[in-house]
């Protein structure tokens, strides 16, 4: 099946929101860990045991650092979906007003264009007993203070909505609803995954009580992550999900990933360094992406908030040409569509579909992301590229012809299939 | 996705691209029968156009495709196998043909699915057509 062409020379990889190259220095942090301080850091009373644990301290502290917690206050997990399903379900279960088996145990508030790793453990707890709403986005994506007191109930007991919307980009208004959180004394939880290690994070003056965040978006390894999980004003408990040793607190039993951790506070100390100059590099090239693929190509659409976007994610629709095929001819671009025919479903984006952005244009769009390896001559070539492949697809397109004659495509009776 | 050389060739160099002319000049044209299937919404939309002689014979035939890839290759490759055909000849193409010679996966079978049905609805318009011009001369010489 795969053709010599698949196997292209310098790919260009504009895909740093689904994963990110680890760097260097993180698998150097790594390496003695695997071999020469090998130990188990629950191994209280040997010094490969306490060199175990001596790594993951540092790493807590590093990973600490970066959000403004205390070390005690974080939880490494394998990473974004388990601190997601362990913030989620384990505040719901210890915050409940009615036990296990019974109804009207309590009510989450989320958004419908959240990450599954949240919708999904709010749907198991609906399930169970427990009532939530799911917030409808508006048209450029953001999640403000005020719909999110709208949803409120004297019974909500849990608010989560993540800071940064991996499809967009687009920044929810965290302190905010942090701030109107603690005001009704409910517990905030943020999924922080495109966030945290992109832009300054302090839990205390974004007043976030649980927060998730993962190893591999931010140049650490997979399989590695942390819960943030506040101690004090209020101090927030978890019921644990797994059982066993009682390893971080009691709230993630299993041996830890000594060498992951490892990585993980690496990664996460070399984030806060470079996160200034980066922000403002990747800002530029972005814009330059986006202002340039708008001004050359007709019907070219940012989806989400013009501004309120992190500055490493591009959702753009390239009207009448399909997202897939589009993929197809930039195969040299390491990217992601919201195209039905890139997932497992056949659906459309349900992010894309949330925002009101019509199923077409959802059929259209491109995810390219940039991260730490990105330069001015990828998002160049990456501009010329586009621009041929969807001139080359609309040569093709029927829509195109009829855009072209004036027909407005939202009028015409489709036989769908 | 990996895909196969003959669906990168079609996609690269498709055969057969184009119209006839615009929607409202097509429409008139008695010799020409044009099959839309699919919606935006779906994610593919296959216009196949055929300039069909009076003895029924696939003189042309043009396609436009909205679509992934194995859409675009599937309605290339079925104006190459129509051409030169008879209507009936072309009806007895089946997608499973269509899936064998582009090796499609089965998550694209849909695809082939969509362009036996774009050439069912070009013949069919056409017969339709041909049968309304047909009467109308009958009108006109009586």
């Amino acid at each position: 099946m795969i053709s010599p062409k698949n196997q292209l020379p310098n790919p260009i990889y504009l895909d740093n929101a689904a994963t990110t190259r680890c760097d260097p220095c993180v698998v150097e942090a790594m390496l003695p860990y695997f071999t020469e301080f090998f130990g188990n850091a629950g191994s209280r009373n040997h010094q490969f045991g306490w060199k175990a644990e001596d790594g993951i301290e540092v790493a807590r502290d590093q990973a600490a650092k970066l959000v403004g917690a205390q070390p005690k206050e974080i939880i490494f997990t394998s990473g974004s979906t388990e601190s997601n399903n362990l913030a989620i379900k384990g505040a719901a279960e210890i915050y409940a007003k009615a036990g296990a088996g019974q109804t009207g145990r309590g009510h989450i508030i989320t958004a419908a264009h959240e990450h599954k790793a949240v919708l999904d453990p709010v749907r198991r707890l609906m399930r169970e007993g427990f009532d939530a709403t799911f917030i409808q986005p508006p048209a450029d994506g953001v999640i403000t203070a005020e719909m999110v007191a709208a949803a409120m109930r004297p019974d909500t007991i849990l608010v989560s909505i993540m800071w940064v919307n991996n499809e967009l980009g687009t920044i929810n208004e965290v302190p905010k609803i942090g701030r109107l959180c603690h005001e009704r004394e409910v517990i905030f939880h943020t999924d922080a995954t495109q966030w945290v290690g992109k832009m300054p994070t302090n839990v205390e003056t974004d007043q976030i009580d649980l927060l998730s965040w993962s190893g591999h978006k931010i140049y650490g390894p997979k399989g590695v992550g942390a819960l943030y999980v506040r101690r004090r004003k209020p101090r927030v408990r978890l019921e644990a999900l797994q059982d066993g040793g009682g390893q971080e607190r009691g709230m993630r039993s299993g041996t830890q990933n000594v060498s992951g951790i490892v990585g993980f506070g690496k990664a996460c100390e070399l984030c806060a360094q470079t996160m200034d100059g980066e922000g403002t590099r990747l800002l530029a090239l972005r814009t330059k992406l986006e202002s340039e693929l708008v001004k050359r190509i007709e019907v070219t659409v940012v989806n989400g908030h013009p501004i309120k976007r992190v500055p490493n994610i591009s959702n753009i629709s390239f009207g009448f040409v399909e997202g897939e095929s589009l993929m197809m001819g930039v195969r040299e671009i390491a990217c992601s569509s919201g195209s039905a025919c890139t997932s497992a479903s056949l659906e459309p984006s349900y992010v894309l579909k949330s925002l009101g952005v019509g199923d077409d244009l959802a059929h259209s769009s491109l995810r390219l992301s940039l991260g730490r390896w990105t330069t001015e001559a990828d998002i160049d070539a990456a501009i010329d590229m586009i621009e041929r492949a969807v001139n080359h697809l609309r040569k093709l397109s029927p829509l195109y012809d009829l855009h072209k004659e004036g027909i407005d495509l939202s009028k015409i009776v489709w036989q769908s299939h | 996705m990996a895909y196969s050389t003959k669906v990168i060739d079609h996609y690269e160099n498709p055969r057969n691209v184009g119209s006839f002319g615009t929607s409202t000049e097509v429409a008139k044209r008695s010799d020409i029968g044009i099959g839309i299937v699919g919606a935006p919404e779906c994610g593919d939309v296959m216009q196949l156009q055929i300039r069909v002689s009076d003895q029924g014979i696939i003189q042309d035939a043009k396609f436009k495709c909205f679509g992934c890839g194995s859409a675009i290759a599937s309605s290339s490759l079925a104006t190459e196998w129509i051409k030169g055909k008879s209507v009936d000849e072309a009806l007895t193409i089946r997608n499973t043909q269509i899936v064998e010679e582009l090796s499609l996966p089965p998550v694209k079978i849909h695809c082939s699915v969509l362009a036996e049905d774009s050439i069912r609805s070009a013949i069919e318009d056409w017969k339709r057509k041909a049968t309304a011009s047909t009467t109308v001369a009958n009108c006109s010489t009586t």
